[in-house]
């Protein structure tokens, strides 16, 4: 075991860490932040996504070790510094972006990269972003509404099909 | 996954030094590695990060072409390789997603050698040079079969050289549940010829189509390749797709590909 350093959500944390220590079992376990999902541990779902030096990134295919210094964003540092829901989050509120909420911490640290990188995404752009964030409940509808909202466009009546 | 030590040397001196040690391997973006550590497929000792090296990162124009570092991750070179090769560009920006696509590297692809990986299609379709800590191969002679390459023992990718076509494309049939290459081929026409490579298709990994390369050499045009026929002998068959589908789509995406060169 190693202590591995890093800036979460603005704070200097330390835990420690084996070589095999994943970052998100160094985020839940280590420091008790929850919020992000292993949805499959397969690198497949996007449910683990977090922010890692301003990126997306699976934190289940990440090992902490290799970030020590790094700054990492998860779905706890999102509110507003006042503790309410940002401009994402409140979209997807708003939209219905969510059903059981096991996907959304990942859909909402993607779609913070998403419009961090491209400000006004069409709806193409953000469905072929969101590519590698699945949601077992299929609200996929909803969730592109939720970001086009929080990108300040209209939202389009999307169609169910 | 099996517990192991991890190192993380900032230069390619300190690296091989790490990598010589007995069960060591190297690491770079582990989108592949890691979840085939989790199925204990791999048991590394000693994992050895590349991803704080500095000389192994980066994309420049330099002698012989476009010079990608191989611990570059596809996002760098989806973004950096746009204004001097677009076509590689759009390959590296349609692996998989974007939180792949910030991870995983160009070393790491062509050192993994998948079947269905994009990179080594355009690795063999420019005839690019990779270059190790110890050498330079040619494409032609680094990759030896699925998950195969030229690579010895302790020997990494540092960098891979690529000479820019006149115009080249990359078509990619999405395998839609892990959105690898069912197939996918690059076309790349240099003036003295085409070259095309296919990923995806062959029980033997990625391979270049001669009789393609020799009909659009004379004639750069989709029809050029409609009367050839592909063996759909050695062709993988999977629930995806036949060997004979593969063997078809091979052909179509390679006049996909033609008409979308740029
Ligand atoms: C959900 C998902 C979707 C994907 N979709 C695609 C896709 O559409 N197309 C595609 O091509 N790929 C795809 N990939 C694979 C991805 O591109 C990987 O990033 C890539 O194959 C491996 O690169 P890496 O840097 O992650 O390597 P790692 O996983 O770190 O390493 C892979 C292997 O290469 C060795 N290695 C690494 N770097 C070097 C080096 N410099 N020299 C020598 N050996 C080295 C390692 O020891 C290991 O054996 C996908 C992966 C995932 C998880
Ligand atoms: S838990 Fe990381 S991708 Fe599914
Ligand atoms: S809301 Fe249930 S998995 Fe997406």
């Amino acid at each position: 075991m190693t202590k591995v350093t890093m800036t979460v959500n603005g704070k200097a944390v330390s835990a420690e860490a084996e070589g095999r220590t994943l970052l998100v079992n160094y985020l839940r376990e280590g420091l008790g932040l929850t919020g992000t999902h292993v949805g499959c541990d397969t690198s497949q779902c996007g449910a683990c996504v977090v922010h890692v030096n301003g990126k997306a990134v699976k934190s289940c295919t990440v090992f902490a070790a290799d970030l020590e210094g790094a700054e990492v964003r998860t779905i706890e540092g999102m509110a507003n510094a006042d503790g309410s829901l940002s401009v994402i989050q409140q979209a997807f509120q708003d939209h219905h972006g969510l059903q059981c909420g096991f996907c959304t911490p990942g859909m909402v640290m993607s779609s913070a990269a998403l419009l961090a990188e491209n400000p006004k995404p069409s709806e193409a752009e953000v469905r072929h972003y969101l590519e590698g964030n699945i949601c077992r409940c299929t609200g996929y509808h909803n969730i592109i509404k939720a970001v086009l909202a929080a990108s300040g466009q209209d939202v389009p009546a999307v169609a169910a099909e | 996954m099996h517990n192991f030590d991890f190192t993380k040397p900032s230069t390619i001196a300190e690296a091989v030094k790490a990598l010589s040690a007995e069960g060591a391997q190297a690491l770079s973006g582990g989108q592949t590695l890691i979840p085939t550590m989790k199925q204990r497929l791999a048991a590394p000792v000693t994992l050895v990060s590349l991803t704080g090296i500095a000389e192994m990162q980066g994309v420049c124009m330099g002698e012989g072409g476009l010079h990608i570092g191989a611990a570059t991750p596809h996002a760098v070179v989806a973004r950096d390789a746009a204004a001097h090769y677009p076509a590689l560009a759009a390959l590296a920006g349609g692996i998989g997603d974007p939180a792949v696509r910030n991870r995983g590297t160009i070393g790491g692809s062509i050192a993994n050698n998948d079947p269905a990986a994009c990179y080594p299609s355009a690795v063999l379709g420019s005839g690019a040079t990779v270059v190790t800590n110890r050498r330079k191969i040619a494409a032609d002679d680094y990759f030896q079969g699925m998950f195969t390459t030229a690579l010895e023992e302790g020997e990494i990718v540092t960098s891979v050289v690529f000479p820019i076509p006149e115009k080249a494309a990359y078509v990619k049939f999405n395998q839609p549940a892990s959105r690898f290459a069912l197939t996918g081929v690059f076309v790349a026409k240099f003036k003295d010829g085409v070259r095309v490579a296919v990923t995806g298709a062959s029980n033997d990994g990625v391979f270049r189509w001669a009789e393609a390369e020799a009909a659009l050499s004379a004639d750069f045009s989709a029809k050029a390749i409609a009367g050839l026929t592909v063996d759909a002998d050695g062709m993988i068959s999977d629930l995806h797709g036949t060997a004979a589908y593969r063997a078809n789509l091979v052909k179509v995406l390679t006049g996909r590909a033609v008409t979308a060169a740029r």
